[in-house]
């Protein structure tokens, strides 16, 4: 009885941002590759470094995770949700609802303008749109936070620096509260002083919004700023054919 | 949104997209020109003869003698006597008749002769009648009045004397009867401009020394004294009637082709121009279809474009999807894309043709009599340009498919 109660206790903890279990997948086609993972999780509100090499099975992983690819056996949840037992067009809705997502770099449609692009996900996704409220304040309140300068915000994307263009990638990922931020290499393209600069700012906004971050990385001197670390050979095995 | 990000793209690629436009609106132009000719020139060849209810000759086929009556193309088999053609205008139902008398040619014109009437009931382009550009209408037996092609041609001016042949591509030239240009006519654009046209008189008294197509040795009759001769003609070649009710055309059709005393033929203008049309219209048509073929040819260019943009635009698609698009939404975009530039294209094609059109109407009027009206656009037009975007939709469909299938592939990680 004591257990149950135990175990009642612990449900009551809110469930992990993301769950993946028991996962395998291979790329179809010629190439061998193969990843298997027994079990990640990210919790609410947690920052998790991911640390790999490149061929590492990294991208794969957030492809898995995003739902832009099926893994051909486990459970990926998101939010509660399995997504593997989604459409594909219900999965794309989701990933709009549920994940901000920030790349190494090219974020930005360039030929768009800066509030097109931080509203992008709002389009795919009704229910994070009404989160996000009046989405054109919730925008100009974002790149405010973010310390972007008032005027980009009508400005054409490629008309900002790398470093301009990244923190607006995060406000795009933050817009509407999504509850997960995946971020693949975001500082890679930025010099050592905008890294720390970007990642205050990243941390910053992360936790006002109460936000989980998954961040993937080969660098390790970032991780003492993480609440914990992974190590990409830990979790997941990776076969490939010889070439 | 989607749609403006779709047109913001389109700007960023400006040159590419500018040229594939541009080649769309070229076709376009091009083919709604050629459909524009084609309907022009169609209309001004029924406007070659309008006002006349029926033309009248010897029995043959109705495309024959429209052909040589109107158009002053081949011969006539037979002449039309005289009495039947006074049995004809005595008609109470006749409201004016003009006889036509063919057979003698000026160089390489025609030359006819008529009556005085011709040039008040002769109407070409909804009712234009003949104007002249110089001199009078003839009023003396060896007066002649040209066409505009004639005058050009042959450099005449009005009191030039000239020679009249007889038959036609002849050397028998009628030396003994030189004629003097009294007038010569405004262009029209129909065969009037390549005829020379003299009195029905004229063309007896030119005859005069002549029995069976040949000169009569030794025998040439002075000017002055054919002037004294009964010159009255004893045949016609054919002649341009006017009733007084359309409603008695009929009528007088069935009652002319039942005449007893002679084989005569009356035909309605408008229906052996059209018959007629059906046989020359031919050619129209090819040529729409060939310029129709541009029009597929600008599409393939546009689709072959969409396809080598594609690699460059994998990055733009992998955001598009991590942001939550659908691979169909990628689809659309790109049908989007192709759809709008085949609008542009197809509107500004259009707009291409209307400043054609006033530039060059001035100039095929004068110089083809070819009158090209400016209209607005018409329905016809309007389904041409909803066929280029649909057909634009459809040609991009391929390259929209295969983005479709690389967007499914790659997910939203592109290895850059």
């Amino acid at each position: 009885m004591r257990r149950f109660s135990i175990c009642g206790a612990f449900s009551k903890v809110t469930p992990p941002v993301l769950e993946l279990s028991e996962v395998g997948f291979h790329w179809p086609g010629r190439t061998r590759f193969a990843l298997s993972l027994s079990n990640f999780t990210v919790d609410k509100g947690e920052t998790v470094l991911l640390l790999g090499e490149s061929g590492s099975g990294k991208s794969t992983l957030l492809s898995l995770i995003c739902g832009t690819i099926l893994p051909h056996k486990g459970t990926v949840r998101v939010a509660g949700t399995d997504i593997t037992m989604l459409s594909g067009g219900a999965r794309d809705r989701f990933r709009a609802e549920q994940i901000g997502v920030i790349f190494q770099q090219f974020n930005l449609l360039p030929f768009g303008t800066v509030a097109d692009n931080i509203l992008l996900p709002l389009r795919f996704a009704p229910d994070r749109r009404k989160r996000a409220g009046d989405a054109k304040a919730a925008a100009a309140a974002l790149c405010e936070q973010l310390g972007l300068p008032a005027d980009v915000f009508a400005a054409k994307a490629n008309a900002l620096s790398v470093g301009q263009q990244q923190r607006v990638a995060v406000a795009r990922a933050l817009i509407g509260r999504p509850p997960l931020i995946i971020a693949d290499e975001p500082t890679s393209a930025l010099d050592a002083n905008s890294q720390i600069a970007f990642l205050d700012l990243l941390f910053q906004q992360a936790s006002a919004n109460d936000t989980s971050l998954l961040m993937v990385s080969h660098d390790p001197r970032l991780a003492e700023r993480f609440d914990r670390v992974v190590r990409m050979e830990d979790i997941a095995q990776i076969t490939r054919a010889a070439a | 949104m989607i749609l403006r990000l779709a047109i913001a793209s389109l700007f960023a690629r400006a040159l590419t997209v500018g040229m594939t436009i541009l080649a769309i609106a070229l076709s376009v132009a091009l083919y709604l020109g050629v459909e524009k000719v084609r309907t022009g020139a169609k209309s001004s060849f029924a406007d070659t003869i309008s006002g006349t209810d029926l033309i009248v000759g010897a029995r043959s086929g109705s495309v024959q003698l429209l052909l040589y009556s109107v158009f002053r193309i081949g011969n006539a088999t037979n002449n039309v006597t005289w009495q039947s053609y006074q049995d004809i205008a005595a008609r109470s139902d006749v409201e004016w008749i003009v006889p036509i008398s063919l057979g003698d040619s000026h160089r390489q014109f025609r030359v006819m002769g008529t009556t005085q009437d011709f040039f008040e009931h002769y109407k070409f382009r909804q009712g234009r009648s003949l104007g002249l550009a110089q001199g009078v209408i003839m009023d003396d037996l060896f007066d002649t009045v040209i066409g505009a092609d004639v005058a050009t041609t042959l450099g005449y001016n009005v009191d030039d004397p000239i020679v009249v042949a007889h038959g036609l591509a002849s050397f028998t030239e009628h030396k003994d009867q030189p004629f003097r240009v009294s007038g010569i006519l405004a262009k029209t654009g129909t065969p009037v401009d390549r005829t020379v046209i003299v009195s029905l008189e004229a063309i007896e008294a030119i005859h005069v020394d002549w029995q069976s197509g040949a000169q009569i040795p030794g025998q040439s009759t002075p000017a002055d004294v054919i002037r004294m001769m009964e010159l009255t003609p004893k045949a016609v070649t054919a002649a341009l009637v006017g009733v007084d009710s359309p409603l008695q055309t009929f009528a007088l059709q069935r009652a002319i082709n039942e005449y007893p005393e002679e084989p005569l033929l009356a035909i309605l203008p408008g229906v052996a121009l059209q018959e007629l049309w059906g046989i020359v219209g031919i050619a129209e048509t090819a040529l729409l279809a060939v310029s129709a073929m541009v029009v597929v040819t600008a599409l393939i260019g546009m689709m072959a474009t969409i396809f080598s943009s594609l690699n460059e635009r994998r990055r733009e698609m992998a955001i598009f999807r991590a942001m939550g698009a659908k691979p169909m939404t990628i689809l659309s975009l790109l049908v989007l894309e192709a759809m709008l530039m085949a609008a542009i294209g197809a509107v500004l094609g259009l707009a291409f043709l209307y400043v054609g059109l006033m530039i060059a109407q001035p100039v095929l009027d004068s110089a083809f009599g070819l009158w090209l009206p400016i209209d607005a656009p018409t329905m016809r037009e309007a389904i041409v340009i909803l066929a280029v975007i649909g057909a634009g939709a459809i040609v991009s469909l391929f390259p929209a498919l295969r983005a479709y299938r690389m967007s499914l592939a790659d997910g939203m990680m592109v290895k850059t």
